[in-house]
């Protein structure tokens, strides 16, 4: 079982490690061994715009879909497993339907959708930070809705009877019992939807503009022209912040407890 | 604490009939259990009582205020669930104070009473702990504390002792006593179990299939069952089908003739005759029978030794068996010798049988076929 699962983490974190290590070669070309070691590429990064521009749009355009995305999916998560409605598993099945929908047909779609938005309404939606938010919160919903719902499900409904029985109307029942107790699951829906657009290339390809660029797209911007060690290093610094921001959740609440 | 009124309480899902016509009074400071096998409506009476649950017809009152349409929260009762149902997310202190909390006690006053409370239930040095840090014992006397914080009118208990090991639930059940009769809480009690009913209550509901059985003490349910469910239901009984001759005289469907309490005779006919096994006493074989005793001849089918009491089947009549329990004699005594297969004689005084109509329910609840 051990050694099972060693084996797993090891090829799951290798190409992690090989990303980390070239980012620290010494040459332009990769080819191993390496010649030698250096931070040139990191300072190289961190120099170009695009990357840092990149970042900033990704970051600002993720933490707005995830405000927006877990808002949404917190509540349709609440209204499918509290209320028995018709059409309620067909809304839950569609919820998790951008799940299945390739990133670029997706993209694709939303691209057409918004020239014809455009057309009709007669303003910009396109190579917008609105138009980028507006794709990035169909990332979020699905796993907001997943994660919400099974904290919700697993919630012993005579606690919240327990505080109406003390006097509680069920508006505070839901504010200072509901909601506290749903918090796990709000976090790592977070957590989840935060990622989930930080890292999407796919579905924000078609959806970027001039000054609107994710960081992922950079990236693929910048490979398309040379293919040096710096891509690396972009990665890298993407990676330790992801991993900062897990551990930070972590601290509120354990992931391993609920994925 | 108030009286707690029921009447005519009615509860239907579609054609499934869960609580049906179920009037019932709980005068100040009384505790009334409701019993029956799961199923009979009980858990749904009390949640109707609780608020969580609207009743299809008939009226709830507390303290003489007719509750029947309030939500929960507008009710003041003070309930502890089978869960527990503590707030996971707060302090044990936190959960007590929730309900002052809600009714706008100043701030000093909610930490006095919350400290009083869980004086009460010994807890008073876990405020600062998570429920999750608890044993199940104390968890649930946090939500007794929780619960009778607030002096609610009525104080409601669903099956509060079914979590807890059987040792703790013996020393939960005489805590709840003690504080229900020390601040003499109105109160209603759900539980399954005949033996926490009978030695928590001072009256019983005994239910089946949304229907009350029989409403008295425990005294009375057990000397007087009103029908054979009841019969089975508290403490065990011995059932023989058959028909009342003559005031006076029960003819079993296995032939045998027994004088039986004419006082609750009605028109002869068929009837159900209950005797309770420790009321019935063993003799040698060919004992004749005294006046106002029965006296059956049998055969020992099996000797069941329990420590304290054995206990002793015996077939009689045709296909006929009736169990005996009696104190289990020194070690000298004849009846230690007895074994399977011995004939004895099975007397009883004809006062000890009560005769019952035959059409009752079974224990399990299954309708039996009767006489």
């Amino acid at each position: 079982m051990r050694a099972v699962a060693a084996a797993v983490f090891l090829f799951m974190f290798l190409p992690v490690i090989f990303v980390a290590w070239i980012s620290l070669f010494d040459q332009q070309i990769i080819a191993f061994p390496p010649d030698g070691y250096t931070l040139a590429w990191y300072a190289n990064a961190l120099r170009r715009q695009e990357f840092a521009r990149g970042f900033a749009t990704s970051f600002q355009v993720a933490a707005i879909a995830t405000l927006i995305g877990v808002t949404l999916g917190a509540a349709a998560a609440y209204a499918i497993v509290r209320s028995r409605f018709v059409g309620r598993e067909v809304l839950n099945t569609l919820l998790l339907g951008p799940l299945v929908v390739p990133g670029i047909v997706a993209g694709t779609a939303l691209y057409v959708y918004y020239v014809a938005l455009e057309n009709a309404l007669d303003l910009d939606i396109r190579a917008t930070l609105p138009g980028l938010v507006l794709g990035h919160i169909l990332l979020t919903i699905p796993w907001t809705v997943r994660l919400v719902s099974a904290s919700l499900i697993g919630l012993d409904r005579a606690i919240e009877e327990a505080a109406a029985n003390l006097g509680a109307a069920p508006l505070t029942v839901f504010r200072r019992i509901t909601l506290p107790m749903m918090r796990p699951g709000l976090v790592a829906a977070s957590l989840f939807s935060f990622i989930q657009s930080f890292e999407n290339l796919e579905l924000s390809l078609l959806l970027v503009g001039p000054g609107r660029i994710t960081l992922p797209v950079a990236m693929l911007n910048y490979l398309e022209f040379r293919i040096d060690p710096t891509i690396a290093a972009v990665a890298t610094i993407q990676i330790v912040i992801i991993g900062i921001l897990m551990l930070i959740s972590d601290r509120f609440v354990k992931l391993s407890r609920i994925v | 604490m108030s009286e707690l009124v029921l009447s005519s309480l009615r509860k239907t899902y579609g054609p499934t009939i869960a609580v049906d016509d179920v009037s019932l009074t709980v005068r100040e400071g009384e505790l009334v259990a409701l019993l029956g096998p799961s199923g009979c409506g009980k858990t749904t009476t009390l949640r109707m009582i609780a608020g969580f649950i609207e009743p299809t017809a008939g009226r709830i009152l507390i303290g003489g205020r007719d509750v029947t349409h309030l939500p929960p929260h507008r009710r003041d009762t003070g309930m502890v669930f089978q869960s527990y149902a503590l707030f996971p997310h707060m302090t044990v202190a936190q959960n007590v104070a929730f309900g002052l909390e809600m009714r706008k006690v100043a701030r000093a006053e909610a930490s006095r009473r919350v400290a009083d409370a869980l004086a009460l239930v010994r807890l008073g040095r876990l405020g600062d702990r998570y429920p999750r840090q608890l044993s199940g014992g104390q968890q649930q006397r946090v939500a007794l504390a929780r619960a009778l914080v607030v002096n609610p009118g009525v104080f409601l208990l669903d099956e509060p002792l079914s979590n807890l090991d059987a040792k703790l639930r013996l020393e939960v059940r005489v805590e709840i006593r003690e504080l229900q009769r020390r601040l003499g809480l109105t109160t209603v009690f759900v539980t399954h179990d005949q033996e926490e009913a009978l030695t928590l209550a001072d009256r019983l509901v005994v239910m089946a299939n949304g229907v009350v059985q029989q409403v008295g003490t425990p005294e009375e349910l057990y000397e007087s069952p009103a029908n054979l469910f009841v019969a089975g239901f508290i403490g065990r009984s011995n059932v023989l089908h058959g028909r009342v001759a003559e005031p006076g005289r029960f003819e079993s469907l296995g032939g045998l003739v027994l004088a039986v309490p004419p006082r609750d005779c009605g028109a002869p006919g068929r009837a159900a005759l209950a005797l309770r096994p420790e009321r019935l006493s063993l003799a040698p074989p060919g004992t004749a029978a005294e006046p106002g005793r029965n006296a059956v001849a049998g055969r020992v089918a099996l000797v069941t030794y329990l420590g304290a009491t054995s206990e002793y089947r015996v077939a009689v009549g045709r296909d006929e068996v009736l169990t005996a329990t009696l104190p289990t004699p020194p070690a000298s005594h004849p009846l230690r010798r007895l074994a399977a297969g011995d004939n004895v004689t099975v007397t009883w005084p004809a006062e000890a049988g009560r005769l019952l109509a035959p059409e009752g329910m079974g224990p399990d609840g299954a309708t039996e076929e009767g006489g």
